[in-house]
């Protein structure tokens, strides 16, 4: 039973190179890229349930028992992730479908996604640092592709630099990981933990933390986030929603394994530097946020925000703290997607990026301009949607922590959020329209589900909040106490 | 012979880091193949170096040498491989398309 913990990575890589071979088929990749993704959503709905009844479940890849082989761990907080990096997945398909055009779909678009959602599963299920650095690596060189496909001049501009910063940083990622290995010998993350324990977080283990820290730092956009903007702007809608809702999470996640479960020592010298982090994220993101003049630039600077924001739960370093950075993470991948994908909308509806010259959408478009009101408020936290949870808890954990710096910073930017959203939503939907109705573009039907899909799920992830708490709080109590970890990873072999 | 290693790696990261600080798009990708290269070799040395026999049960009976380490340099070497035959593809489209191959000419505009 416990092989279908490696379902979510190993599936869509396989139906990834079947797809390969079917270049010239389009409607039949669709259909199965779409079934793929079915299946990894029903396939972790499943885990999630029987880990919620039974415990952390594990994979030891050949029967090589932990600390020696590689393996999959799937807790809640992995879980919960791979089930909503898989749903975004499968909603940002459906909008595919109607608009990424014939062009990329047969340079093999769909198997790059696929390949993309197979790192990014590998990464949150992996229980191995070094296996966690071959699924980054997987899921990098699938969006490699992904910002340069299409070949535009601005896109391979953008994609060059976004490549190099990256190259970079992996390299970092391995110095790190060298220094780990020669320092604790091993490269399981239970492992690693129950060795730092013994040994004590001495100068050299803190060294190593703050060069992870800085390397998924530059992953997740947690201060590093210089390259976010120009590479996240430059390719279609449905990738940049992907992007915006996939990439900078999988470094977030990374930041909660490394400094929860294996570096959790020496928080005054990690803890701060992340808390003083994230504060100086919020700040920079606010600035671009309210600078920017078009809505892509507005939207990926309210990505770096949202990063900041997730990481003072990590900072406050209690329980609460942690629940309310998962609520808060999942319902910005689903916000973020949405907002993704309404704002490309918007530049192929109007053929303009700059806020002013748009006009009168809704009077257009009735639903779609609801539709990002929706987003807005939940993006500004307005109960009943999904992000109030997530900021009441984040703001109770850092009262809990007295991280009161923090705590106000957090709740200022909601303002700044909702103030460079509404700008959009004054500006852009309301007034005179400039589309007389011969010209009106229509917003084609699958499109329309995919945003109805994406504003159903926060609306449900809000009004339903309760009954996704147990999950949420097992991820958080995991998180808070890692030896609950550690014994699943290595019980059996002591 | 550590510190022998350990110094061809700093010689090797000091002369990486100088091709990527330069503004030639072609020097940068060698520069960031020489950075490969210059971590496997920490890899290696931070494992130990050949301290003992094979790791082969019926070969001896030990100590053995650790082969992990080489594991993870294959891993890293296949990996850093295709990064860098993708980046070569993508700087000589780019070349093509925007006929640049200086990074001081790919600020890009405020008017885009």
């Amino acid at each position: 039973m416990n092989n279908i913990i490696v379902l979510p990575m190993i599936v869509p890589i396989i139906t990834a190179i079947l797809l390969v071979f079917l270049r010239d088929f389009i409607k039949l990749q669709r259909i199965i890229s779409l079934m793929t993704m079915g299946f990894v959503i029903g396939v972790t709905a499943l885990l999630l349930g029987l880990v919620q009844s039974g415990g952390i479940m594990k994979l030891d890849f050949s029967g090589w028992l932990p600390p020696y082989g590689i393996l999959f761990v799937a807790d809640s907080f992995a879980l919960i992730l791979v089930l909503t990096a898989s749903i975004i997945t499968a909603i940002c398909l459906i909008y595919a479908f109607a608009t990424i055009g014939e062009r990329h779909e047969r340079m093999f678009f769909y198997p790059f996604v696929l390949f993309l959602i197979a790192g990014v599963n590998g990464s949150f299920l992996t229980g191995d640092i070094f296996n966690l650095f071959v699924c980054f690596e997987v899921m990098l060189l699938a969006s490699y592709v992904l910002v340069a496909l299409g070949g535009e001049k601005v896109q391979l501009r953008e994609a060059l630099k976004y490549v190099l910063i990256n190259v970079v940083a992996s390299w970092m990622f391995l110095v790190a990981l060298a220094f780990l290995y020669g320092t604790v010998k091993t490269l399981n993350m239970a492992h690693i933990a129950q060795r730092v324990a013994e040994l004590g977080q001495d100068p050299i283990l803190t060294t190593v933390s703050i060069l992870f820290l800085i390397v998924f730092a530059l992953k997740a956009g947690l201060l590093l986030f210089f390259w976010l903007p120009g590479s996240y702007s430059v390719p279609p809608t449905a990738v940049q929603a992907l992007f915006a809702a996939l990439l900078t999470k999988v470094g977030v996640y990374a930041l909660f394994r490394t400094f929860t479960l294996m570096f959790p020592l020496n928080q005054e010298v990690t803890h701060l530097v992340i808390g003083i982090m994230a504060g100086l994220t919020i700040i920079a993101g606010c600035m671009g946020a309210l600078a920017g003049k078009d809505v892509r630039t507005i939207a990926t600077y309210n990505v770096i925000i949202a990063i900041g924001f997730i990481l003072i739960g990590l900072a406050t370093g209690t329980e609460t703290g942690f629940a309310g950075s998962i609520y808060y993470l999942v319902h910005d991948m689903f916000a973020k997607a949405l907002l993704f994908l309404l704002i490309g909308t918007m530049v192929y509806l109007t053929g303009e990026v700059i806020v002013k010259r748009m006009s009168g959408l809704i009077r257009n478009y009735p639903l779609f301009g609801w539709i990002y009101f929706i987003v807005m408020c939940a993006l500004a936290g307005i109960p009943p949607l999904s992000g109030f949870i997530g900021k009441l808890l984040i703001g109770q954990g850092a009262i809990e922590g007295e991280n009161f710096v923090l705590l106000a910073l957090g709740f200022a930017s909601s303002i700044i959020v909702l103030y460079s959203l509404l700008r959009i939503l004054l500006a852009s939907f309301f007034g005179e329209t400039t589309i007389s109705e011969d010209h009106q573009k229509p917003i084609p039907k699958l499109a329309m589900t995919a945003f109805s899909l994406l504003a159903l799920c926060l609306i449900v992830l809000g009004v339903g909040a309760e009954a996704f708490a147990p999950f949420i709080e097992d991820a958080a109590k995991t998180l808070a106490d890692p030896s609950i970890y550690i014994e699943a990873v290595l019980g059996n072999s002591e | 012979m550590e510190s022998l290693m350990m110094i061809l790696i700093g010689v090797l990261v000091a002369v990486a880091t100088y091709l990527v600080l330069s503004r030639k798009i072609l020097r940068v990708i060698i520069g960031t193949a020489v950075l490969s290269h210059a971590v496997h070799l920490l890899i290696l040395t931070v494992g130990g170096l050949k301290k003992g026999d094979v790791p082969l049960l019926s070969q001896s009976d030990g100590p053995y040498t650790d082969a992990l380490p080489q594991a993870l340099i294959l891993t890293a070497i296949v990996i850093s491989f295709a990064v860098t035959a993708f980046v070569l593809v993508l700087a000589y489209r780019m070349y093509k398309t925007n006929d640049a191959d200086d990074f001081s000419e790919l600020g890009g505009s405020s008017d885009e």
